[in-house]
């Protein structure tokens, strides 16, 4: 509706603008061109953002990999700067493990809450539980990073003791490793989920849950069996942002991950992507720099493959509203 | 036989017991993230307490000649940060919205812009923090400073700002601009004069969320406007030379104090503390704006 609206007033001005057009002086029409051409360049800003950005970090990060090996550089086992062992497949795992986790624990939790949300919530109860959720979006990440050293680690800590308590062989991570990081994680990709889910629940027709309930289905029936399955593109694309944000976090897990290059473990002090980068930064020089910015080039191709993803399920998502429509 | 259909109909209605336990699993989910979120805050209040001071809040943090433990230095960089990134993005981002929503006709290069604006809202922020860093340091040739920090966050923005403005524009009724049209204004003079003043409110609205944004980043400033936190303004030249010295955020100098940890833990929560009070202030002045713009919509 607003688009052809939109389309018709473009019509409109088209022929207005060559109609007036012998009447205005010159001053006026070259103002309209360079205005055109001014937000046309803003326009282009941000296409040009991507490619630079690209560019540099393939610059960026190509050496390392040239030099190091690209077999050895992905696949390698140990991350050890200091004797130029430079092999990022911990780092790739934890990251991957890391993520899946933080979506095992915040995406059901998420979810559920995005029904109570669409579906459940009485209306004080809404305006209790949604501003939490964009409070919980707008906490700073550093903040996620010391309130999960100072009250997930000594738990988890506590947890580790418990189970390895007759076991010599583990190191014993106070606490700083992939576990105390998974619960940083979900609990920072909680608002993305609820959001997004909450958003494509309530957009589904009030037609099909009248439907359901109207063959006998009970609410909680309808939303787990109509509501849930016809919304479920637009919860996908959530998890996927969800996704995309768990695996770029760096400065919430600085503090909790432990930071030792080990295969991951639910126990064991690890290095993400991108709390190698963040930790070694400082200090790296040489092939050592140029390794971090290997690393943030991997995360970067892992970043745009999950852009393609979503950008696809946003896609599907349109062409299916739109047949519905017809 | 009579009683038996009564049993099996409907008036008596059926209880599900998977039902009820699902029930009870999202009410228990939605309590937790409100438990949490209550909880996050109670405890930053209670912790951050403990280090505030007037001193903390009114002096830099320095370490010569004697230990001092503030957080003004970084509250002006943060400034800093906030004005040259909103200087700099909005108007970008304002023209972005213009052209997508006013001159661009559907197409490739639509197409285009708004899948790379889409792009640039999921790349993490570490990464826009590497990219500033060489980026910018071609151009500056200084490693950090609060300018290259303050462009690598209008990259980050950017976004923010040119969707919420579209959303803004879309909503400005197709009469006022053919009215503007008709009475045979200029496609530059209607925007200016019919578009931008009906969705001004829009536009605030993404310079605030960006602000909110920019507040709580911490990532991508590590790495481009670095970890100082001295004030150095003496002169007045000096408040623009500063631009091009290192300059921490509060984030940066919070992520600083929790990782040496020990006594200086109190004041990581302290900075917290600060941190959170702005990013509420922020949040509410958002909302705000939002709930005026729905009034005068009705």
């Amino acid at each position: 509706m607003s688009k052809a609206n939109a389309e018709a007033v473009g019509t409109v001005s088209a022929k207005a603008t060559s109609g007036i057009r012998s009447k205005r002086s010159g001053m006026t029409d070259a103002k309209e061109h360079v205005m055109k051409f001014i937000f046309t360049l803003c326009g282009i800003v941000a296409v040009a953002c991507v490619i630079m950005i690209t560019v540099y970090m393939i610059i960026s990060g190509a050496p390392a990999i040239g030099k190091i090996g690209i077999i050895e550089f992905l696949f390698g086992d140990t991350w050890y700067a200091k004797e130029e062992q430079f092999g990022i497949l911990p780092l790739i795992l934890t990251s991957i493990f890391g993520t899946c986790g933080a979506i095992v624990i915040g995406v059901p939790i998420g979810l559920m809450t995005a029904v109570f949300l669409s579906e459940l919530a009485p209306k004080p109860l809404k305006n209790i539980v949604k501003p939490a959720v964009e409070l919980l979006a707008a906490i700073p990440s550093v903040i996620y990073g010391l309130l999960g050293s100072m009250l997930i680690k000594p738990v988890i800590y506590a947890l580790e003791e418990m189970i390895f308590a007759n076991d010599p062989t583990h190191q014993f991570t106070g606490g700083a490793n992939l576990f105390s990081a998974i619960l940083v994680l979900a609990i920072m990709i909680l608002p993305t989920i609820i959001n997004i889910s909450e958003n494509s629940l309530s957009a589904v027709p009030p037609e099909y849950r009248e439907a359901s309930t109207g063959l006998g289905a009970t609410k909680i029936q309808t939303i787990f069996k109509v509501t849930i399955p016809a919304a479920k593109s637009g919860i996908a694309s959530g998890v996927v942002l969800g996704v995309g944000r768990a695996i770029g976090e760096a400065m919430a897990i600085m503090l909790v991950a432990g930071n030792s290059a080990n295969m991951p473990g639910l126990f064991n002090s690890v290095k993400f992507l991108t709390t190698g980068v963040v930790a070694e930064f400082a200090y790296s020089s040489g092939l050592h720099r140029q390794a971090l910015f290997g690393i943030g080039l991997v995360l970067f191709v892992f970043i745009m493959i999950i852009n393609f993803i979503l950008n696809g399920i946003l896609k599907s998502n349109k062409k299916t509203a739109k047949s519905e429509k017809k | 036989m009579a009683a038996n259909v009564k049993e099996n109909s409907l008036c008596k209605k059926h209880r599900r017991p998977s039902d009820i336990i699902l029930q009870i699993v999202i009410y228990i989910c939605s309590a937790l993230v409100v438990a949490l979120t209550l909880g996050m805050i109670i405890f930053i209040v209670i912790r951050g307490c403990e280090g505030m001071s007037w001193n903390f809040l009114s002096t830099p943090a320095f370490s010569y000649p004697y230990e001092n433990y503030g957080v003004l230095g970084n509250i002006i960089n943060t400034l800093y940060l906030v004005v040259i990134t909103m200087l700099v993005a909005t108007p970008i981002g304002v023209g972005a919205a213009i052209y997508l929503t006013e001159y661009a006709k559907q197409g490739r290069l639509t197409q285009i812009i708004e899948f790379t604006t889409e792009t640039l809202s999921g790349i993490p922020s570490i990464i826009y923090g590497l990219f500033g860093s060489v980026f910018f340091y071609n151009i500056f040739k200084v490693n950090y400073s609060i300018l290259t920090g303050a462009l690598t966050l209008s990259i980050m923005v950017l976004p923010t700002i040119v969707r919420t403005t579209q959303e803004a524009i879309k909503t400005v009724p197709a009469g006022y601009r053919e009215g503007s049209i008709g009475l045979g204004a200029p496609k530059w003079h209607m925007i200016r004069t019919v578009v931008l003043p009906s969705c001004i409110d829009g536009i605030l609205t993404s310079v605030i969320l960006s602000i909110g944004r920019i507040v709580g980043e911490s990532a991508a400033l590590i790495f481009t406007a670095g970890i100082a936190s001295e004030i150095n303004i003496s002169s007045i030249g000096d408040i623009f030379s500063k631009v091009m010295t290192q300059g921490g955020s509060l984030t940066v100098q919070l992520y600083q104090y929790a990782q040496r940890g020990g006594a200086e833990l109190k004041y990581a929560f302290s900075t917290a503390l600060v941190l959170l009070i702005t990013v509420l202030i922020i949040n509410i002045a958002a909302k705000l704006v939002a709930h005026s713009v729905r009034k005068k919509r009705g």
